[in-house]
């Protein structure tokens, strides 16, 4: 039986020396909790993608996550820009980035896509001009529905 | 295969240090755009990549990367190189450009996935 655990990592807009070590510490924690790798594997790779977007995009983000015996659940909270049109920015392919984090190899818009295909539930709700709430949840093995 | 029969076939230049040169190299991936690596690579690949900056090590490390390749005589920055001997993430560099070095993997029996 998984244990429950809960926190928050804060996050800092346009640190990319300490990018994705919220993930990084996420995934740690999820391993010492017994998750199985899968469940980790695409826990992490929905919280890097929705980390990076924080640090991107916002000016500060909080990453808080919980756990217990039926879901890893990830809020991402930040105070950025906002999304105008979700749909859109839910396209494969499609980034309002800047040239120089394109040149760092991010930004090519398959950020969100990665999120919505490793997460069981993804909700995302903005506000122009304060910021994007990003929330998702993976089942824990035996309990998902694989509803993507 | 194991990563240092690679370096030696490649002759690569290891720029890490202290870092896991015995381990497996499963498969290998190519892409400059991180979401495409963290999405298509798999575990245990050998990555070629052009890009050289910190992130590259957080990717490698979230997707279980046996290491990264800078191709083309590209530099890794110092702080790239100092996280990737933290987190055990050897990277090489080459004078071979992304497609010869591929060519050579894919040669040597690598595949995606």
């Amino acid at each position: 039986m998984i244990k429950n655990a809960d926190g928050v990592f804060f996050l800092t807009g346009k640190d990319f020396t300490n990018a994705g070590s919220a993930s990084s510490n996420l995934k740690g924690i999820l391993e010492n909790l017994g998750i199985s790798p899968e469940i980790i594997r695409r826990a992490s790779i929905a919280a890097f993608e929705a980390e990076m977007n924080a640090i991107i995009y916002a000016v500060a983000g909080m990453m808080h996550y919980s756990v217990t015996p039926e879901a890893v659940k990830v809020i991402l909270q930040d105070m950025g820009p906002g999304i105008p049109d979700i749909d859109l920015a839910m396209k494969e392919g499609y980034s309002t980035a800047p040239d120089y984090i394109r040149e760092m190899g991010f930004g090519s818009g398959m950020g969100l896509p990665n999120i919505k295909r490793n997460a069981d539930k993804l909700t995302i709700t903005s506000t122009v001009g304060e910021g994007t709430t990003l929330e998702f949840l993976i089942y824990l093995e035996g309990l998902s529905p694989q509803t993507s | 295969m194991k990563l240092c029969d690679l370096i030696e076939d490649l002759s690569l230049e290891v720029k890490t240090s202290g870092t896991d040169l015995t381990r497996e190299v499963t498969s290998g991936y190519v892409s400059d755009m991180l979401s495409d690596v963290i999405a298509n690579a798999q575990a245990g690949s050998v990555w070629v990549t052009f890009q050289s900056h910190l992130n590259i090590v957080a990717v490698a490390s979230l997707k279980g990367i046996s290491g990264i390749i800078l191709a083309n005589n590209r530099v890794p920055a110092d702080d790239t190189l100092k996280r990737a001997s933290m987190e055990n993430i050897p990277i090489m560099t080459s004078s071979l450009t992304a497609f010869e070095l591929v060519g050579r993997l894919y040669t040597l029996g690598l595949r995606c996935r």
